[in-house]
């Protein structure tokens, strides 16, 4: 599912550009999935604006709807009477929902108010970890099912690299909360970034194809991956010619 | 403040889980316990359904102060449903923060049915620290507009 995490208050209430009448908006799919732009994280964060647009002196008629999808058309024409009496939409769908949402209500002001983060899912409950890069040409045939491109640090193709010791990468994760670094104070007194093991992906890759007895996969040398189905060349399209809708002129 | 003008008395909500808090309550009735009466107690079926919405609705709708009264820890009827709450509090706390009404006036207690003591303990508590930071900003622009 796309994983996505709501942005700082003080952000979306700076985004809102003086509107006096916003509507936030909730979608009911992949979101609510990972509870940051749902029904409930909708209803939560309009009474949220509500109340500090009217501590800061400019109070603003905050309401909530949530539909299904936000990427889709009608869906979105079934809240169009809302959104058209809103000077403002605040989204909390993914990147393409709220896209959809400008294209579909061009007239309105929409922000976003989540920060789309990444494809992902839900190791347990409240954490989520990013799977897949959508790079366009699916590898997992050849690494056992784990993605070197989404889940290696540096999407080596012939792993694991130098930096791969007892089964976790060199790097470390920065923990963050509504998208802003955690910190803690270290000995010296410094605010210093909270930070958390990364497992290494091809150390994965490699326990998971020599339990299968398949590490005949990666013993050959992998070629250069081919990033022309990725952003090469631009925004990606599919065309389906068998389900295009018949011209009905 | 001015010598004749009336203590500020805050208005607060108290969510209560329906087995151990809520019979605390009960229990310090039983025992002629005295706590202030500005506390509008609002029972849950188990603090686990604590829900942020809720803490803010009552915020918004006038409150000076919240809090949760939950089982002790240990000792949930629904296992964990008060270290759920203990969660959702203290990121509702941090959400009061960035709206501006403070984290300090959101609260979250642990006790059992036999506790009455504790029960006005709490209310006398909050009262105290709520009275402290104030009425409720909200409140108090919400009086300026009228």
């Amino acid at each position: 599912m796309i994983v996505g995490e709501q942005k700082p208050l003080e952000e979306i209430t700076a985004s809102l550009g003086g509107a006096r009448r916003v509507v936030v908006a909730g979608c009911g799919t992949c979101v609510t999935v990972c509870l940051a732009g749902g029904e409930k994280e909708a209803q939560l964060l309009a009474s949220a604006l509500r109340m500090a647009t009217a501590l800061a002196g400019a109070p603003v008629a905050v309401s909530d709807v949530t539909v299904q999808r936000q990427c889709e058309w009608e869906y979105l024409d079934a809240i169009r009477d809302p959104v058209k009496a809103a000077d403002a939409v605040v989204s909390l769908a993914c990147g393409i929902g709220v896209q959809a949402m400008a294209r579909h209500f061009a007239d309105t002001w929409v922000v976003p108010g989540l920060n789309t983060t990444f494809l992902g899912l839900p190791e347990q409950q409240g954490i989520w970890t990013e799977q897949c890069q959508c790079c366009g040409n699916c590898m997992l045939a050849q690494t056992g099912g784990i993605c070197p491109i989404a889940r290696c640090s540096k999407q080596v193709q012939n792993g694991p690299c130098g930096g791969s010791e007892n089964g976790l990468c060199e790097i470390k994760r920065v923990v963050r909360d509504h998208g802003v670094p955690v910190t803690r104070t270290d000995a010296r007194g410094k605010q210093v970034p909270v930070t958390e093991d990364v497992e290494c992906a091809w150390h994965l890759i490699h326990e998971r194809l020599k339990a299968k007895g398949r590490l005949d996969l990666i013993t050959g040398l992998m070629p250069a991956k081919d990033w022309s189905t990725s952003r090469d060349g631009g925004p990606r399209r599919i065309v389906r010619e068998d389900l295009l809708l018949l011209d009905e002129g | 403040m001015k010598p004749d003008q009336p203590a500020f008395e805050p208005e607060l909500t108290a969510f209560t889980c329906g087995y151990c808090a809520y019979m605390s309550g009960d229990t310090a009735g039983a025992l002629r316990v005295q706590y202030p009466a500005n506390v509008k107690v609002v029972r849950l079926p188990c603090t686990g359904k604590t829900d942020a919405r809720y803490l803010l609705a009552a915020f918004e709708q006038g409150a000076d102060g919240v809090y949760v009264l939950a089982c002790p820890i240990g000792n949930c009827h629904h296992v964990r449903g008060n270290e759920r709450a203990k969660a959702r509090v203290e990121r509702t706390q941090k959400l009061l923060d960035r709206i501006g009404l403070g984290g300090q006036r959101l609260g979250i207690f642990f006790l059992s049915g036999g506790m009455g003591e504790s029960f006005a303990l709490a209310a006398r508590t909050m009262t105290e620290r709520v009275r402290g930071l104030g009425p409720s900003p909200l409140r108090q622009g919400i009086g300026n507009r009228q």
